[in-house]
């Protein structure tokens, strides 16, 4: 039993594992067909055949629609899935610990309690303002308080290295303090204003445009290749501290650069959209155990994040027609007995 | 000379375990490290290692001050099986030998196959083929001991340190794990220095021993100079008869009680 093909050409090698390549080719196409299928809902129902043609005849009534409005939702929610999951992927190997996830890492709490402090202190005059600053205000608080809550539980853990033990205890005490200050802040803000808040710190797709596409996309398109580059470094990082030294691994120096990638996915993917739950913490498992890895692979796991958050999407459109969730509760509400199920196993 | 210690002061936090000690390990020969609980043994190895930075003095590797050479450079020459080592869940033994050729990979070239050779006749040596697909938490202590060797082994280095490879196995598998320590300096004369509780099978599988106390060499030698009964007095503070091992003719030590 082969689980391994080896890939060469020319002085070039890689090692290639069919189970975890058919999981990224098939989840790809999975995605192609749930994308289209969200792109059916709207104020207009369209068949998928309407879809279709509106997609590609420019003189089309539904051009506009599906080009402007349906398409880059669509796509702000697979790339943001993806880009979570991928930071899941990364932090779950490098604390070696699957309950680990950018949560943990101060990114996404820190990236709500930003946006919850500058929706409550502009207060009103906020809402009234134009929508150059909701747009680019929101996001851009967003991946500040995340980078800032990175920074303070990556100074708070270190300690002459990075333990991912002690990682994840920091994480968890900072994303408590982060959290309490974002209700603290909510109790005092206006009434109007913290029910704007809380649909984006429920994480939410709607009303995203190429706007939101734009900078996701911008860092996938760079740091993908980079995480791919330290993939080799990871799979030594999940080994014992001493194990990864002896294998001639510049340890500090590959976790730092790693982690970094990992914060900087999760806060331009929370930016566009809110920290949507549990999409970080579980795509990367899923991903390994239909792959049947020993670690998350990343690109399977990029795919199984992007189909989550579509498939999320398309159930928080349907479900409860003609009402729409915010994508974040049902990937919450979908994550919650996985995580249960998780602890449960570890247990065990 | 390959790898030396040279006057090494050597600590954890406040506390010094090692000050001032010399060691040269012999090319081409198995040393094994003895000394009682907390001597300072396998602080001296993760010192040779580069797994521990000196506080004063100076490990060499060629002549050369082992911290200035790159990690990676050192890999490819140094190979070194910590104590009891830890495996993420579910790994396969292929995989954890496959990362043994980390230091000879880089982005582009991840698996060519002068890695799949090494990689397979480092499974041949350690008896491990038939194994290769079965997930490390389903091995016996002694084949997932193996499997680890088998790891440093497929690194392809002529150097090899072992940190109490035998802990925590029975005799049988420990009597196995030392017989492949054999095999493996015989087979390419690589040299060899582990980390030893046991007297009479360090005595009995290394060609040189290095016996401390409280930080300090006592004395290195053959077996059959080191261990003597004057030595076991002052080193382990035990009382105890040394015979000839009917078996393989090395020093046997035969414990009466501890010293009064």
């Amino acid at each position: 039993m082969t689980t391994v093909l080896a890939l060469r050409v020319a002085g070039l090698s890689w090692r290639v594992r069919p189970r975890a390549a058919a999981v990224t080719l098939g989840g790809l196409l999975l995605l192609g067909v749930l994308m289209a299928l969200n792109m059916r809902i709207g104020d207009i129902q369209m068949s998928l055949a309407e879809v279709a043609r509106a997609t590609f005849d420019t003189a089309s009534a539904g051009h506009f629609v599906i080009m402007d409005l349906r398409l880059p939702r669509a796509l702000t929610g697979a790339l943001v899935g993806a880009a979570l999951a991928l930071s899941g992927a990364i932090i779950q190997s490098i604390a070696r610990n699957p309950l680990a996830s950018p949560e943990i890492l101060g990114v996404t709490t820190g990236a709500s309690v930003a946006v919850v402090a500058g929706v409550v202190v502009s207060g009103s005059a906020y809402g009234g303002a134009s929508g150059l600053l909701s747009t680019l205000g929101i996001p851009a608080l967003a991946l500040a308080g995340g980078l800032v809550g990175a920074m303070i539980v990556y100074t708070l853990a270190w300690r002459r290295g990075l333990d991912g033990y002690r990682l994840v205890l920091v994480g968890i005490g900072v994303a408590a303090v982060f959290t309490n200050v974002k209700f603290w802040l909510l109790t005092i803000g206006d009434v109007n204003d913290t029910s704007r808040a809380m649909v984006w710190i429920s994480g939410s797709l709607n009303g995203r445009g190429w706007e939101h596409v734009r900078p996701v996309g911008v860092a996938l398109a760079v740091l993908i290749p980079l995480a791919l580059l330290g993939a080799r470094s990871l799979d030594a990082l999940r080994f014992g501290d001493d194990t990864i030294t002896g294998l001639g691994v510049r340890m500090n120096l590959s976790r730092a650069l790693l982690i970094l990638a990992a914060v900087l996915l999760a806060a331009v993917a929370t930016a566009s959209a809110g920290p949507i739950a549990f999409v970080a913490l579980a795509a990367p498992q899923i991903a390994l155990r239909l792959a049947r890895c020993a670690q998350p692979p990343l690109l399977s796991s990029a795919v199984v994040g992007a189909l989550l958050t579509t498939g999320a999407d398309l159930i928080a459109r349907t479900a409860f027609s003609p009402v729409e969730l915010p994508v974040g509760i049902v990937t919450a509400v979908l994550g919650a007995p996985y995580l249960i199920h998780l602890i449960w196993r570890a247990r065990t | 000379m390959r790898l030396q210690a040279a006057a090494v002061k050597l600590g954890y936090g406040e506390r010094t375990v090692v000050d001032g000690l010399d060691l040269v390990v012999e090319p081409g020969t198995v040393t094994a490290i003895i000394g009682p609980n907390g001597c300072g043994k396998s602080t001296l190895l993760r010192a040779l290692g580069r797994l521990l930075k000196p506080r004063g003095g100076e490990v060499l590797l060629d002549g050369k001050r082992i911290d200035r050479i790159p990690t990676r450079e050192v890999a490819k020459v140094l190979g070194l099986l910590p104590q009891a080592p830890t495996a993420p869940e579910g790994l396969t033994v292929a995989d954890l030998v496959v990362r043994g050729r980390h230091p000879h990979q880089t982005w582009y070239r991840q698996w060519s196959s002068d890695d799949e050779a090494a990689v397979s006749e480092a499974l041949a040596m350690t008896g491990l083929a038939d194994l290769a697909e079965r997930p490390l938490d389903e091995l016996s202590g002694g084949q997932r001991q193996r499997a680890w060797i088998s790891m440093a082994l497929a690194q392809g280095t002529d150097l090899l340190l072992l940190d109490e490879p035998t802990t925590f196995l029975d005799l049988a598998h420990q009597v196995e794990v030392l017989e492949l320590v054999r095999r493996l300096h015989q087979a390419a004369d690589r040299t060899i220095v582990m980390v030893l509780h046991d007297l009479n099978l360090a005595a009995r599988y290394a060609d040189r021993l290095v016996a401390m106390r409280e930080g300090r060499v006592i004395i290195a030698g053959a077996p059959h100079e080191v261990l003597t009964e004057e030595l076991l007095r002052e080193v382990f503070e035990l009382d105890a008869k040394v015979i000839t091992d009917p078996v393989a003719g090395t020093p046997l030590v035969i414990p009466i009680g501890p010293h009064r």
